[in-house]
Formats: C-alpha cells, sequence, structure tokens
C-alpha cells in the first residue's frame, strides 16, 4: 500500500508468479500484514484487535444462535430456551453473544477516546474517522435489534420506545415508525425484519472495517506523538516503525488473552450480570414494565435523549423559533444524534495544529471532563427521569456539545502547545534508550 | 496522562455501577447463602431433590413449569435423580400429545406441563426474571459471589408474609413485604411440615422456602454447573496463554528496545 516506503512482496517461484500476475493477493495479504507501525504505540493502540476479535465471534456465536432460533411472536422466547436447555453448549455460545455485544461497545468506546485524545481523526485520517463512526453507528442498530429477538419484555418495550423516537419527527414521523414496524405496533413483522437486517449488518460492519482498515493503511497509524513517520526513505521510515508482523500481532494478541480471561470470567460465572432480569419474561404488550432501560452501553445517548425536557429554556427558544415544529420530544432526539454527529465532526472542529493530547496542557482538562462527562451521562441514563438526575442529565449533556463545538474549536486559537519530539524513533529512544547495537 | 484518565475512569465506573443502578421500589429481600453461588457453588443435589418435593407437593398446583423437560431431572448437575424414577414422576403428569391431539400420561421427553389455570405465573425463569438485590439492579457488584439475588427474592416472597390479608373486587390480597406493591395475590402456601423430607430433613417453612428457591433456580438455569466449569476451564487456558505471549512479546521487543539508560 501506499504511503510509507517498505519492502513488498516478490514472487519468487514460477507458480507465486502465475498467480501474481492474475491476482495479487498474497502481496495484497504481505503488505497489510507487514504494514511499518509506528513503534512506539502505546497499549490503548491494542482496541483494534480486540475489536476484529468481537466482530468475528458475534458473527460465528450469531450464525450458529440462528441455526436454532425461531424469528416468530410466539416463539421466539421459547426458541432461545430451547437453545439454553437443548442445544449442546447453545447456553455458552448464547452467552458469549450476549456479553459478546457488551465487550465490542467497551473495547469501542475506548477505541474512540483514545482517538479523541491522540488526535487520530485529524488530517489526514478523516477519512478513517468518519468510516469508524458509520461503524459505530450501525453497531448500535444491530446491538437494538438484537436486543429485541429473544422477545422478552425489555426486547419488547426497548423497540417500542426507540421506534417511538421517530414518530417525533414532525409531519411523517408516524409514517416512518410505521414502515419501521411493519404495523401499528410492535409485532410479528417487526420480529422478523429486525431478525433479517440483525443478520445482515454486521457484514456490512465487517466490509467498513476493511475499508477502515484500508483507509489508515493509506495515512499510516496515528501514534501517541501524532509526529508522522519519516517517509524520505526505506531507511529513515525503518528508523520509525517495525512491521506489523511479528511485533504489534504478538502484543496485540497478548492484550487480547488478557481481555478475554476476564470477559470469559465474566461469562462463566456471572453472564446475566450486564442483563436485564425483565428480558426472562416473555414480551407482553399489555404490561409495561416500571423502568424501561436501554443496555448499558447506550445510556449515555439515552440521557441526553431524556435531558431536553418541555421546560428547558433551549428547548423554549426551538419551539418558538420554529413555530412548535421542533417541540421537546422531537428536540431530544436531534439531541441524541446531534451528539454522535459532533463527534463525528471533530476532524472540522478541532482547530488545534498539534495532533497528540499529550502536548497540549489545557486540551488534556477538558478531554479529561469529557470522559468523566461520559461516564455521568451513563449514570444518568440508569436513574429514574426525576431530579436530580433530570439536572446533572442536563449539565452532562451540554458539556458534551460544548466540548466538540466550542472547546475544540477554541483551545487550537488560545492553546500555547508543549514543544513535540522531531521524530518517533526521538520520542521511542526516550523511553527505552537507543538501541546497544543497530545491527543485531 | 492516558493511563490516569483510565484509572479514574474505571475506578468511577466501578463506584458508580453498583449504588447507581439501584433497585427500583419494592419490598425487602434477605440474603441467603446459597450452595450454588461464587465461582466454585455447585448446586446441592439433595437440595434441588427436596426443592422438587416442595414444588410437585405445593406449588404445582397452580404454577407451571413449561420449559422445562422432565427427563432433566436426572441431568448431571441437578437433582440427579435416576432415570427409572423420573419415568415414574412424570407419570403423574398430564399432557397433550402433539402429534395424536389427544391426552396422555407424561413421559421423560415431555416438558412439566403449563399451568394458567389459577393465573399464577409459569415458574421457570421465575429465578432469573426477578431482579433480587444482587447486581446493577441490586446494592452492588457482588453478584460474582452471592449469585443473582432472583432465589432469594423467591424465597423472601414465602417467608415474608405477615398474616395480613384484605379483600378488594371480590379478590383475596396478602400483605407480604417481599412483594413490590406490599400486597400480593398468592395466598401463603406453605407451612410448617406441609411435606415430609426423606431425607428426616425439619421442614419448616424457611427451609421449604429455600428448597423450592435452589430448586427453581436450577430450573431457570440447568446448565449452571457446565457453565462455571467451563468458564473456570477458559481462564485457565486464557492466563496460561497471556503468560505465553508476555514472554514471547517481552523476548520479541527486546531486541527493538534499547537498555533504558536511566529511570
Amino acid at each position: 500500500m501506499a504511503g510509507i516506503p517498505h519492502d513488498h512482496y516478490e514472487p519468487k517461484t514460477a507458480g507465486e508468479r502465475w498467480l501474481h500476475k492474475r491476482l495479487p493477493i498474497v502481496g495484497l495479504m504481505y503488505d497489510t500484514i507487514m504494514i511499518p507501525t509506528p513503534k512506539n504505540l502505546n497499549w490503548m493502540w491494542i482496541w483494534g484487535i480486540v475489536l476484529t476479535f468481537c466482530l468475528a465471534l458475534q458473527i460465528v456465536t450469531g450464525i450458529i444462535l440462528a441455526m436454532h432460533y425461531t424469528p416468530h411472536v410466539d416463539k421466539a422466547f421459547a426458541s432461545i430456551e430451547h437453545i439454553m436447555r437443548n442445544v449442546n453448549g447453545g447456553y455458552f455460545i448464547r452467552y458469549l453473544h450476549m456479553n459478546g455485544a457488551s465487550l465490542f461497545f467497551f473495547a469501542v468506546y475506548l477505541h474512540i477516546f483514545r482517538g479523541l485524545y491522540y488526535g487520530s481523526y485529524k488530517a489526514p485520517r478523516e477519512i478513517t474517522w468518519i468510516v469508524g463512526m458509520i461503524i459505530y453507528l450501525l453497531m448500535m442498530g444491530t446491538a437494538f435489534m438484537g436486543y429485541v429477538l429473544p422477545w422478552g419484555q425489555m426486547s419488547f418495550w426497548g423497540a417500542t420506545v426507540i421506534t417511538g423516537l421517530f414518530g417525533a419527527i414532525p409531519g411523517v414521523g408516524e409514517a416512518i415508525q410505521t414502515w419501521l414496524l411493519g404495523g401499528p405496533a410492535v409485532d410479528n413483522a417487526t420480529l422478523n425484519r429486525f431478525f433479517s437486517l440483525h443478520y445482515l449488518l454486521p457484514f456490512v460492519i465487517a466490509a467498513l472495517v476493511a475499508v477502515h482498515i484500508w483507509a489508515f493503511h493509506t495515512t499510516g497509524n496515528n501514534n501517541p506523538t501524532g509526529v508522522e513517520v519519516r517517509r524520505g526513505s526505506k531507511a529513515e521510515a525503518e528508523r520509525d516503525t517495525v512491521p506489523f508482523w511479528p511485533y504489534f500481532v504478538i502484543k496485540d494478541l497478548f492484550a487480547l488473552a488478557v481481555i478475554l480471561a476476564v470477559f470469559f470470567a465474566i461469562v462463566g460465572f456471572m453472564p446475566n450480570y450486564l442483563g436485564h432480569p425483565d428480558n426472562y419474561i416473555e414480551a407482553n404488550p399489555l404490561a409495561t414494565p416500571a423502568h424501561i432501560v436501554p443496555e448499558w452501553y447506550f445510556l449515555p445517548f439515552y440521557a441526553i435523549l431524556r435531558a431536553f425536557t418541555g421546560d428547558v429554556w433551549v428547548v423554549i427558544a426551538a419551539e418558538w423559533l420554529s413555530f412548535g415544529i421542533i417541540d421537546a420530544k422531537f428536540f431530544g432526539v436531534l439531541a441524541m444524534f446531534g451528539a454522535i454527529a459532533v463527534m463525528a465532526l471533530a476532524p472540522w472542529l478541532d482547530t488545534s495544529s498539534v495532533r497528540s493530547g499529550r502536548y497540549r496542557p489545557m486540551f488534556k482538562w477538558w478531554f479529561a471532563l469529557l470522559v468523566i462527562d461520559f461516564i455521568v451521562l451513563m449514570w444518568c441514563g440508569a436513574m429514574p427521569a426525576e431530579e436530580p438526575y433530570a439536572t446533572i442529565s442536563l449539565i452532562a449533556s451540554a458539556y458534551w456539545f460544548a466540548y466538540f463545538l466550542v472547546i475544540l474549536p477554541l483551545l487550537g486559537v488560545i492553546e500555547k502547545p508543549l514543544p513535540q519530539p522531531a521524530t518517533i524513533e526521538e520520542d521511542f529512544n526516550a523511553h527505552y534508550g537507543p538501541k546497544a547495537t543497530p545491527a543485531e | 496522562m492516558f493511563r490516569n484518565i483510565a484509572l479514574i475512569a474505571a475506578s468511577a465506573l466501578t463506584l458508580t455501577a453498583g449504588g447507581a443502578l439501584a433497585a427500583g421500589e419494592g419490598g425487602h429481600v434477605e440474603d441467603v447463602a446459597f450452595a450454588h453461588e461464587g465461582p466454585f457453588g455447585k448446586f446441592d443435589q439433595f437440595q434441588l431433590q427436596r426443592g422438587l418435593q416442595v414444588f410437585t407437593e405445593v406449588c404445582s398446583a397452580c404454577h407451571g413449569l413449561k420449559y422445562v423437560p422432565i427427563r432433566t431431572l436426572s441431568d448431571p448437575g441437578g437433582p440427579g435423580l435416576p432415570e427409572d424414577q423420573v419415568r415414574a414422576y412424570a407419570k403423574q403428569f398430564t399432557v397433550t400429545d402433539r402429534e395424536t391431539g389427544e391426552d396422555r400420561e407424561a413421559i421423560p421427553s415431555d416438558n412439566f406441563p403449563a399451568n394458567t389455570g389459577a393465573g399464577a405465573p409459569d415458574l421457570s425463569l421465575m429465578a432469573k426474571a426477578r431482579a433480587g438485590f444482587h447486581g446493577p439492579y441490586g446494592t452492588g457488584i457482588n453478584q460474582l459471589f452471592r449469585g443473582m439475588g432472583g432465589p432469594e427474592y423467591i424465597h423472601a416472597i414465602l417467608t415474608s408474609y405477615t398474616g395480613e390479608e384484605k379483600e378488594e373486587f371480590g379478590s383475596f390480597f396478602y400483605e407480604n413485604t417481599a412483594f413490590s406493591t406490599g400486597w400480593i395475590a398468592m395466598a401463603p402456601p406453605l407451612s410448617d411440615d406441609q411435606v415430609t423430607y426423606a431425607d428426616g430433613t425439619p421442614a419448616t417453612v424457611d427451609q421449604m422456602a429455600m428448597d423450592v428457591a435452589s430448586f427453581l433456580y436450577w430450573a431457570a438455569e440447568p446448565k449452571l454447573m457446565d457453565r462455571k466449569n467451563a468458564g473456570f476451564v477458559s481462564v485457565l487456558f486464557l492466563v496460561l496463554l497471556s503468560t505465553l505471549l508476555y514472554l514471547t512479546n517481552k523476548r520479541l521487543w527486546a531486541g527493538v528496545k534499547g537498555k533504558k539508560q536511566h529511570a
């Protein structure tokens, strides 16, 4: 691939040359796996492998589960119990799939915040960032639809609430909601299309992951210094980088094994810890659960959705300025999607010329506050919609938007960055010392 | 910097996750130290058998267990009844044959019958469908060691009647401090010595409630012991793999990282 100069695949035997002329697939694999990677990547750069593993895990376990699952309102819940009781190893595969979603989101949040701190979204990596955000949106859609499939109480009422969000769109909302549900309410048609899409979207995600990797293999990885790899010559590049195989493959696999040890402990010893007990009650359209709570990974955005109630002045102003078209409910929906949209626009909102947060003394603190803000929002999303959580949600939501729309643009202008190392090699040697014998 | 933030974030999550996601309104549930709790907890086979007896003689009059196949009573990690006993046990239930459409005696491959006559909920998953008080919906992150709290909920419901009752619109309600609204439609089902245990265990209400709660947790989570075994073996191998990869990684990078000049 383009970018950092490095060795390419040379077909050696006649057979290899024959294939390479017709389909350079071995060369493509070689270039992908041997990509020069900044040698100073820290442990926050392991989440990509974890995420790739999660996607594979979810697809493999999901395909097996789909062999035994029945997408019908009268049979879905019973078919899950069939998997849990009668299918060989079914209980473990299902618990892996259930908790696999949580690991997936845990990893993706760390991956995203890594990118936000080290400025991985900045030029020339905007496409990588945008594709990543699309993947994240698709993950949320897939997880939401997957949660509906067991047809428990939370499945049903979660689906009712979330599809109801589209009903808040002025004018066409009700038509869109009916179209999404395949009828006036969540029913068999909804379950069938959610099953179909839940099976389809992971493969779309897989394709976008390939694009995501392609994009950052073109620009090269970012790294904790934010300083680019030198590309003047192969020799120069080699002083900043090591090939991905074996150096980072082994490092990432080590991290993955440690994370999986914790993951399997959760699956083996407390698989329902992150779930909701109500989802072991079959869906009943006539009985609404006391609290409808989404899965933990949706909580921050759920808090933003609920934060903008009708008595907040921004909402009142919006309603007045739009002649009542944007009411509180629609404002909440806009805020929820807007919270992700402003994150996607980070490459153009951040005006700082310095990439890595490591050399941005003021940015560091605002970023730390953003991380705390995210956790506070997650906490608020789990709480009932009453005081003091409503006010806390509102303040936390306001900070989320302020970070992207005000702080990032302003900091670039007023902040005086710290000196950055000239090269990755310099940073690496400052940590580990220069190599004793260069030709080892 | 990032490490500090990650640490702060992790500790904040740990601190908030438990207390924050507090239980909804509802009754008072006491913890019970069940044998099946904790990473190495196992079902007490004799307790499951006693619980099965309580379910059969008392609960099954109104409650069904429709997702539980009768044959699983002989599965290892469960009540572990001998197969001939299971065959004899099955005969007391009448089921509708799926092929002929006629009623017949149940055989082990049938599920326990559904029972909706009295309007009582099915108990197959009850022990997982009630929050109890451990885990995110309870008071802390102690689910790993003290279980989900579902069996505790069942035990509490069965032992928390105050003896008060009232009539509303022709239905009777019984005061129960464990039930969410404080008044439950189920009459107190247990009284001392209601069943006679073959193993001579005194059949107090508390004992029967614990036994049947344990049995119903098995009914909801029949693969609990297989799951914990699989989890333990997985963790063991992953720790071993991590160690090997750690050593490999260290060796591999030794050639890239120079000797550190100063600490």
